[in-house]
């Protein structure tokens, strides 16, 4: 019997090993750095998230739409928390088209906090004519929709680099150590002081790296802290009462036996 | 069923009882006598009621607020998690719940398959149960459909296409399911109904499941008929109650971790991508929980065997009460079925395993002999095992000791050491 178990053991296992070192040959490690919102008390750095923001709309907005995210979220709990005049200030930044009006003709305005993040092209079509046929994923939910996550999309940020001898890249096509098949149409898109942070951070491509991958965290689980919050509570609470519900059952079943 | 007849104690308790007998109901409910041997194995049941009762209230709110339409569920599964109050919790303990439903449900069956639970006279007790379980996993994949990213629409592609192996009328059942040519709108609504439907119909047949099991009352980890009452039984409340509350707490603590801290490792990355059927996915795999009979179906080249095959490796679980010969119900009992047991659990393990895995090279080899196995257990093993194994003596009753020595349960168990110390 124990013979037989652990001949069972030993092929699970040895299936699991043969696996791992198959995949570990398909994509490095990635890069490792400091998440703050991991954890049973994780939470956003906020001032992360907000220069994040600004990675974004500086450097990523112009080609990858967030089509589900709204200028309110940006001042809402648990997000960058801009304050609201802030977020109405950074949504009238952007022009949306509105309408029709009165008189049945459409017309332009500044965006509200109600809107949602402006796209950068009209369409799906236009955004992959402007890309060389690839269409850039909206970021929205992308830490969520790529396997590793957060981890991945750092890696992959500061993951360029020179294609090995022998690998041929086509015009507009790029060597990322971390893509699936290594080969990715977007350009290398943050370089050491590439932006001014208005905080005054140095803006190195770690740096920028960082601040924006914690704000593609944010958007793709918006309600991450609360979540984070209730779950500590949830649990804690679960625990005390098995723990009175168990001594509960011990009183009640002595009157039968005293092993429950 | 209680022996005696139950008697309201008011006057009005009495003249409702005698229209519409809701107290004896309850009264019955109460008194059934359970084998108070029952370990914690046997707890799953009620765990499985907590599930399906949640399942049934998140999906009912989360269909207020789900749009069914091919163009707008992935966007509206974003709402959900964004803007409705809390929808994300909703949206994460419907998601996991489904997992930890399977989990439940996968320790319910396997505790049976161990206790023999599923024999005379308890035979549709276990094919309504079958019948439970062939639900769960159309109303799950369904569920799976609903959100609409890339894993929804080629699993759905993937699993509808297998209707297509069959001869002649194959082609016309697949387009007749998707309500066109293609995995679209139409196959997602008509899913959405379904999944909507499938829950209550899972409800009613666990109301048989549970009548059926009061009529010759719970199986227990001995595994020999006891007398209903006796000392061999307590009542169901306050004792199975209250133990079956503490192990459901123990439950919801694990699938609560799930939920706050780990909602999406269950999940597939690629359903957060909305469904593009220009883009066909790397490896299209299915939930967790399916991944077994995936590889069943995977393993066999043909594609009309491979469906056959995985349909079988369920139903031939409805002819287990016949193919299991032996007459000890108890693996406790059988030491060689107990052998084979756990090398039958360690198969299907590994059945979900390269389920999960490319279907290629090594992986596809070992898919092929566990399947084989997993067949051969219930064919060959079974029903060889029934007639050649020597089982060990049974007890009398649950408290008294291998054929009727001492009357004390201490000694009782001195006996099973004494037992295990010669082997």
């Amino acid at each position: 019997m124990r013979k037989l178990k652990n001949i069972f053991f030993v092929l699970i296992f040895s299936v699991i090993v043969i696996n791992s070192s198959n995949s570990a040959e398909k994509s490095p490690p990635f890069l490792e750095t400091k998440w703050t919102f991991k954890g049973l008390f994780g939470k956003f750095d906020r001032s992360s998230l907000q220069r994040g923001y600004q990675v974004y709309t500086e450097v990523c907005a112009s080609c990858h739409s967030m089509k589900y995210l709204t200028y309110r979220n940006l001042a809402e709990k648990g997000g960058p928390e801009f304050s609201e005049a802030e977020a109405k200030a950074i949504a009238a930044s952007f022009e949306v088209t509105d309408g029709p009006d009165s008189t049945g003709e459409m017309f332009v305005r500044p965006a509200k906090l109600s809107d949602k993040f402006v796209m950068p092209y009209a369409n799906d079509q236009e955004a992959k004519a402007a890309n060389g046929g690839a269409y850039p994923p909206d970021m929205s939910v992308l830490v969520k929709a790529r396997k590793g996550g957060a981890d991945y999309i750092y890696s992959l940020l500061l993951g360029y680099s020179e294609p090995p001898e022998g690998v041929e890249l086509d015009d507009g096509v790029y060597y990322n150590k971390y893509m699936y098949g290594n080969k990715i149409k977007m350009p290398a898109p943050l370089s050491d002081d590439l932006i001014e942070y208005t905080d005054g951070t140095k803006a190195t491509a770690e740096q920028m790296s960082k601040d924006v991958t914690n704000f593609l965290m944010w958007s793709a689980e918006p309600h991450l802290e609360q979540r984070h919050k209730t779950g500590f509570r949830v649990i804690a609470y679960l625990i005390i009462l098995t723990v009175l519900v168990y001594f509960t059952m011990k009183k009640i079943w002595s009157r039968v036996e005293p092993k429950v | 069923m209680s022996d005696h007849e139950y008697t309201p104690s008011s006057k009005f308790g009495k003249w409702f009882n005698d229209r519409l007998p809701l107290l004896t109901l309850a009264n019955h409910l109460t008194d059934y006598p359970t084998p108070k041997n029952l370990n914690y194995w046997w707890t799953f049941g009620g765990i499985l009621t907590f599930c399906l009762i949640t399942q049934i209230v998140t999906g009912l709110v989360l269909a207020m607020h789900y749009i069914a339409h091919a163009d707008m569920a992935f966007s509206s599964v974003e709402h959900i998690m964004r803007d409705v109050n809390y929808g994300w919790l909703l949206r994460y303990v419907h998601a996991n719940g489904a997992s930890m439903f399977f989990l439940a449900v996968y320790i319910h069956i396997f505790r049976s398959l161990f206790y023999g639970s599923y024999k005379s006279p308890r035979e549709i007790i276990w094919i309504l149960g079958i019948i439970i379980y062939l639900l769960m996993m159309a109303a799950a994949f369904m569920g799976y459909v609903l959100p609409w990213g890339q894993m929804s629409f080629w699993g759905a592609t993937v699993i509808t296409n297998l209707f297509s192996a069959i001869p002649l009328v194959g082609e016309s059942i697949t387009t007749w399911l998707w309500g066109g040519y293609s995995v679209d709108n139409p196959t997602l609504t008509r899913f959405f109904t379904l999944h909507y439907l499938i829950p209550f119909l899972i409800l009613g047949l666990v109301v048989l499941h549970i009548w059926a099991l009061h009529v010759p009352g719970n199986n227990n980890p001995v595994g020999i008929d006891i007398k209903k009452p006796s000392k061999d039984t307590v009542p169901f409340h306050p004792y199975i109650v209250i133990k079956d509350a503490f192990a459901l707490l123990m439950f919801c603590i694990v699938f609560a971790l799930f939920v706050f801290y780990q909602p999406n490792i269950l999940g597939h990355a690629d359903n957060y991508i909305e469904a593009d059927p220009l883009v066909t996915p790397a490896h299209i795999v299915p939930e967790w929980y399916l991944l077994p009979f995936y590889a069943i179906l995977r393993s066999v080249p043909d594609k009309l065997m491979g469906v056959v095959a995985m349909l079988s490796a369920i139903l031939i679980l409805a002819a287990l009460p016949w193919l299991d010969t032996s007459k000890v119900r108890s693996a406790v009992f059988r030491p060689l079925f107990r052998q084979f047991y756990w090398i039958l659990v360690a198969d299907v393990l590994i059945l979900g395993y390269v389920g999960a895995m490319p279907a290629e090279g090594l992986y596809l080899l070992i898919a092929r002999v566990a399947t084989a196995y997993y067949f051969a257990h219930f064919l060959i093993i079974l029903p060889v095992l029934g007639w050649k194994e020597k089982t060990t003596p049974l007890p009398l009753s649950i408290t008294e000791p291998v054929l009727g020595g001492s009357p004390n349960l201490a000694a009782a168990r001195s006996d099973e050491k004494i037992e295990k110390s010669i082997k």
